[in-house]
């Protein structure tokens, strides 16, 4: 007997509207609320519409994540093929992503920044002025043979070009970026002011490039091999000194933008769901204002799930994975509730994981709980569970009308028969105290083999969960 | 007895009022407030027999106002009342030194009753929170072989009575009920209770702290 059986039982197909899923069944399958976690953390599929810039996870442009996002890989694996690729091209990747910056569109917008730099006579101006500049130097430097060092930088021509219009012409967003990106090549920021350590740091880097960039253009004149590694090294060496610290903060604002944001999202998240959730209850709430039980079920099942959010930090509509006695419980109280419009009174002291014959108890209750709430006529039903070393035992009980034991008729066994046959099976016990006018109270045991009262290993019933030894 | 003289602290007007129109026949009430230290000051100045305290205030929660009434006017009792069920609320108040906790959707017969009781210098707990002492009483290791001697006081451990006593509260009987169920009476039922409520307000046991900590993690 699985915990199953007792939903199966009890059934879903109540009378009242659930105001969350009604809800969501207008929304259409899933709605914008069923997906759950922080959205770089989901399995992506590719999201199958046009390829857009991503505007959340991004480093530069969001290019990357959107191509992640578009055919359904990781933004990292993307970045790393990119970053690969520019290496193998000699630095051709650059300028290729510059152009995707101009010409996809970011996501939620129609029109690409290009549409709008080729209206920017003045941008174009700077772009070709920039490029030209770019080019003369480059045409100086190969005159005294700038050895590998010109390859990697012509791309970088376009790139220029292509930033300085993306500069001129992007909305706020990606000027942000680019001036992030930017900052350390001196490009003046409002909130970062040059210090007298960063200022030693750019000079000792500069010295360095200096001398590593000198070494590299003199390795012609000279037939020494290792010059142009030394060389190599020293310009690495600048490049890692002047922008380390940089590309540091820059990891560490990614991920704290992303922890802020998760938490942001988490927060709406849980807003939106519990107002919608109370606004749908009132709107149900005014329609059914003529029928009293059906005010007081809504209520009973708003207040349920609201406590389930605020105390328990647990989404109502999530499946309780973990089967425990204390879940089952809850599951009785809630689909009791919602299935007869009677209040159940559920108090749990302590909880263990479900086994067979855990499972076959918290039918027994279910069943006992649904007898209580269709025959005594009380307004409230009790539901207590504990767990204990040695034993588990639910009780169930009602103020209702009772009844005589020996007078139930035979077509109504089904309390007797089906609760205490199913606790006898496993070697529980049923116990049924009620007369006529006097209530019913149904307890129900079961022992915990192995679990005995005292136990030797002074296992408490909270720890067994953590382990048992 | 004459009906016991009541002030209202709870931050939300509706309720106060509400509260105030369903018990107005059976206990007087004698004054509202809305916060934590205007509260302090109108039950120093009035001295009600029992006050009903909103276990959330904006200015610092119920036990602020407990303890800060407590030194200075003892006599006055608090029944704390609560729309919330979280544990750490509830013990935090009941140890800072109210008498007895009830939920707000408790009936308006049963609110007058668990005054009227309060006023009498008894305990009041509502079955959710006689669920959570068992909780938190039962923590305690079965075997003392671990445990040592000083966590094992006679404060630290309910009885077997008492126990029996708070599981039948928790399953919503009445102390009527219980006595009957037990055959003992209502004024040993209500020892029990006041005798855990004050193993609850005194008990050094950390893990009464802890439970109820983990309880807000679980």
């Amino acid at each position: 007997m699985s915990p199953i059986a007792v939903t199966g039982r009890l059934g879903h197909d109540g009378t009242v509207e659930h105001p969350a899923r009604w809800h969501r069944d207008q929304m259409g399958h899933g709605g914008p609320f069923g997906r759950r976690g922080p959205h770089w953390l989901r399995n992506r599929n590719g999201h199958g519409g046009p390829l857009r810039r991503e505007q959340t996870d991004r480093i530069g442009g969001g290019v990357a994540a959107g191509i992640a996002a578009w055919r359904g890989f990781s933004p990292t694996t993307v970045r790393i093929v990119f970053v690969l690729g520019t290496l193998i091209s000699t630095g051709w990747g650059v300028p290729l992503y510059v152009l995707a910056w101009l010409f996809i569109p970011a996501a939620g917008a129609d029109a690409n920044i290009f549409s709008k730099a080729r209206n920017d006579a003045g941008g174009i101006r700077l772009a070709v002025g920039l490029a030209s500049l770019l080019i003369f130097v480059l045409l100086v430097a190969g005159a005294l043979n700038g050895g590998w060092f010109i390859g990697w930088a012509w791309p970088q021509v376009f790139s220029i070009a292509g930033l300085a219009l993306i500069w001129r012409n992007a909305p706020e967003e990606d000027q942000a970026t680019l001036r992030h990106l930017l900052e350390p090549l001196g490009v003046a920021t409002d909130d970062v002011k040059p210090n007298r350590r960063s200022a030693l740091r750019l000079i000792i880097a500069g010295a360095l490039m200096a001398g590593g960039l000198g070494w590299l253009f003199s390795a012609h004149a000279s037939l020494a091999l290792l010059r142009p590694l030394g060389g190599v090294l020293l310009v690495i060496a600048a490049i890692v000194l002047a922008l380390g610290p940089w590309w540091l903060r820059i990891a560490r604002d990614l991920a704290l933008e992303r922890q802020a944001k998760a938490r942001a999202e988490e927060r709406v998240d849980i807003a939106s769901r519990v107002h919608d959730s109370v606004l749908q209850t009132l709107a149900l709430i005014q329609r059914r204002a003529d029928d009293p039980q059906k005010v007081i079920q809504l209520a009973r099942m708003q207040e349920r799930e609201l406590r389930s959010w605020l105390f328990e930090g647990r989404d109502p509509d999530e499946a309780d994975e973990e089967l425990t006695v204390a879940a089952g419980v809850r599951k009785i109280q809630e689909d009791v509730e919602a299935r007869y419009g009677v209040p159940v009174e559920a108090v749990m002291v302590g909880d263990c994981d479900l086994d067979d014959n855990l499972a076959a108890l918290v039918a027994a209750a279910g069943e006992a709980t649904v007898n209580a709430a269709k025959w005594s006529g009380a307004g409230v039903i009790s539901l207590f569970a504990e767990v204990e070393a040695g034993e588990v035992s639910i009780v169930v009980r009602d103020r209702g009308k009772g009844f005589d034991p020996e007078a139930v008729p035979e077509d109504r066994k089904g309390l007797a028969e089906s609760v205490h046959g199913r606790m006898a099976r496993r070697g529980g016990t049923a116990t049924v105290t009620t007369a006529p006018g006097e209530g019913t109270k149904v307890t129900l045991k079961m022992p915990r083999p192995g679990f005995s009262r005292g136990g030797l290993g002074g296992s408490s019933p909270r720890d067994d969960r953590a382990g048992r030894t | 007895m004459s009906a016991p003289r009541v002030v209202l602290v709870d931050d939300h007007g509706l309720f106060r009022s509400g509260v105030r129109a369903e018990l107005g026949r059976q206990v007087e009430v004698i004054g509202e407030a809305d916060d934590v230290q205007p509260a302090i000051d109108l039950i120093g100045e009035l001295l009600p027999d029992v006050v009903l305290l909103d276990v959330h205030l904006p200015g610092g929660g119920g036990q602020a106002v407990v303890q800060a009434v407590k030194t200075s006017h003892p006599e006055v009792k608090f029944l704390a009342l609560s729309a919330s069920d979280a544990p750490e609320d509830v013990i935090a108040v009941i140890r800072a030194g109210a008498r007895g906790y009830v939920t707000k959707t408790i009936s308006t017969a049963e609110l007058a009753d668990a005054v009227r009781r309060v006023a009498a210098g008894d305990a009041v707990f509502s079955h959710r929170l006689a669920g959570f002492v068992l909780d938190a009483f039962a923590a305690a290791p079965q075997a003392p072989s671990d445990v040592k001697p000083s966590f094992d006081s006679e404060l630290d451990q309910l009885t077997s009575r008492e126990r029996e006593v708070l599981r039948l509260i928790a399953q919503g009987y009445t102390y009527k009920e219980i006595a009957k169920e037990l055959f003992i009476s209502v004024k040993t039922v209500e020892s029990h209770v006041s005798s855990v409520l004050r193993k609850l307000q005194l008990s050094t046991r950390h893990q009464l702290t802890r439970w109820a900590a983990e309880r807000r993690l679980a």
